[in-house]
């Protein structure tokens, strides 16, 4: 059975408390029992608590399934990314590598790629994965559109990346101020920048085109 | 990519269309269904390829026994004149093949037979008693019928293998044989 067409999961890092409740509930889900696909990153640790969890964005085109030699990592009908199937999978960590945003894992003892599914077994049936489940701020959250619309009026949806020349579009969306000129985030340039603390600035790709009224 | 195939999701890239995408490419999809297609496509070929085997396996048979048929048909040839074979002697000819040891015996004045010598236990050859009608085997004691072949006494349990023969113009010729190999 397809992920519902309709439901779509939105990632918003600033909504990010760094609780890591996502990682705890993500080990529960029966695809990847025991061990969690999530990896909660500290964008700055030094001058700040701000904390980003990072879930697969299920690439249009995903790097980690084209570099795989094994022909392993299987993209389903309805645009999910799955762990690498296991008599393919021959652990040689191509994937980590390769994707831009460092989410598949390598279990060296299992010599298996294990990454985030968005819960195939629940999100499958129409029920959300673990961890937007368990979001306490909702930064990680699973619904409609019309539902996102309605509950961030601040916000809007972008789901396409830039890393050097090629742009990426994914099936996940990233939160971004609603205002926001850009397209697109370009990744490489956005690492330059200090986003947090009060380092923040003007220049702040997000920020483009947006008034501060402080 | 043609973005109506609800099972060609995955975009290239290089955001070519399929037909310009390298073969290998459509070889190795990175989209489940796809893959399953191939997966199924592809035992499908295997299915029909086992078949055409087996096929093939059959006609080289059939090839195979025509042209033994047509190679191993036993000629006719001249084995002995009549005169020259007394009533009670034998006489060591080789058919079909040379090296087939035969061995022809007169058994009356208008009454011939041939049997391969060798014996049917282990290939010892045989001995022509006229007259006490049979073959013996002195290797193990073994006895044949010298009218029919059929083993009489001691460890050989087969017949001897018998050679049609024809009388014509005084001559004795084989023109076949029986049963098993001579």
């Amino acid at each position: 059975m397809p992920v519902p067409a309709n439901l779509e999961f939105f990632i918003d890092p600033s909504r990010c408390i760094g609780c890591n409740a996502c990682v705890q509930a993500c080990s529960e889900c029966d695809t990847h029992k025991g061990y969690s696909m999530i990896q909660l990153d500290y964008l700055d640790r030094a001058s700040s608590p701000q904390t980003v969890p990072v879930v697969c964005m299920h690439c249009d085109s995903p790097t980690c399934a084209e570099v795989c030699p094994a022909d392993a990592i299987k993209r389903m009908g309805d645009g999910v990314v799955q762990t690498a199937r296991k008599p393919r999978c021959i652990a040689c960590n191509n994937c980590v590598l390769a994707c831009p945003f460092g989410v598949p894992k390598m279990h060296t003892a299992m010599q298996l790629m294990m990454k985030c599914d968005m819960c195939y077994d629940r999100a499958s049936v129409g029920k959300k994965p673990m961890c937007t489940s368990v979001c306490p701020s909702q930064a990680l959250f699973y619904g409609t559109r019309e539902e996102i619309e309605r509950l961030r009026p601040q916000s809007r949806p972008i789901k396409a990346f830039k890393f050097g020349q090629q742009i990426i579009t994914t099936k996940v969306n990233l939160m971004v101020p609603k205002g926001a000129v850009i397209e697109h985030l370009d990744v490489v340039a956005a690492m330059a920048e200090a986003t947090v603390g009060n380092r923040m600035n003007e220049d702040d790709v997000l920020l483009a085109g947006i008034e501060l009224d402080e | 990519m043609n973005r109506d195939d609800p099972e060609q999701l995955t975009i290239t890239p290089d955001g070519r269309p399929t037909e310009e995408q390298p073969r290998w490419r459509q070889d190795f999809p990175i989209d489940w269904p796809q893959d399953e297609y191939r997966s199924r496509r592809d035992f499908a070929k295997l299915l029909g390829l086992t078949s055409l085997a087996f096929v093939v396996g059959q006609a080289w048979i059939v090839i195979l026994s025509l042209l033994r048929k047509t190679r191993d048909r036993p000629q006719v040839r001249e084995v002995a004149a009549v005169d020259e074979v007394p009533v009670g002697g034998s006489k060591l000819f080789n058919y079909p093949r040379q090296g087939d040891l035969c061995v022809l015996v007169r058994v009356s004045a208008d009454e011939f037979v041939a049997y391969g010598q060798r014996c049917t236990h282990l290939s010892c050859p045989v001995i022509p008693r006229p007259d006490l009608g049979r073959f013996y085997c002195p290797c193990h004691e073994g006895w044949f019928d010298l009218f029919t072949g059929q083993p009489l006494a001691g460890p050989p349990r087969r017949p001897l293998p018998y050679v049609a023969l024809q009388v014509r113009d005084g001559r004795v010729y084989a023109i076949g044989v029986g049963e098993g190999v001579v």
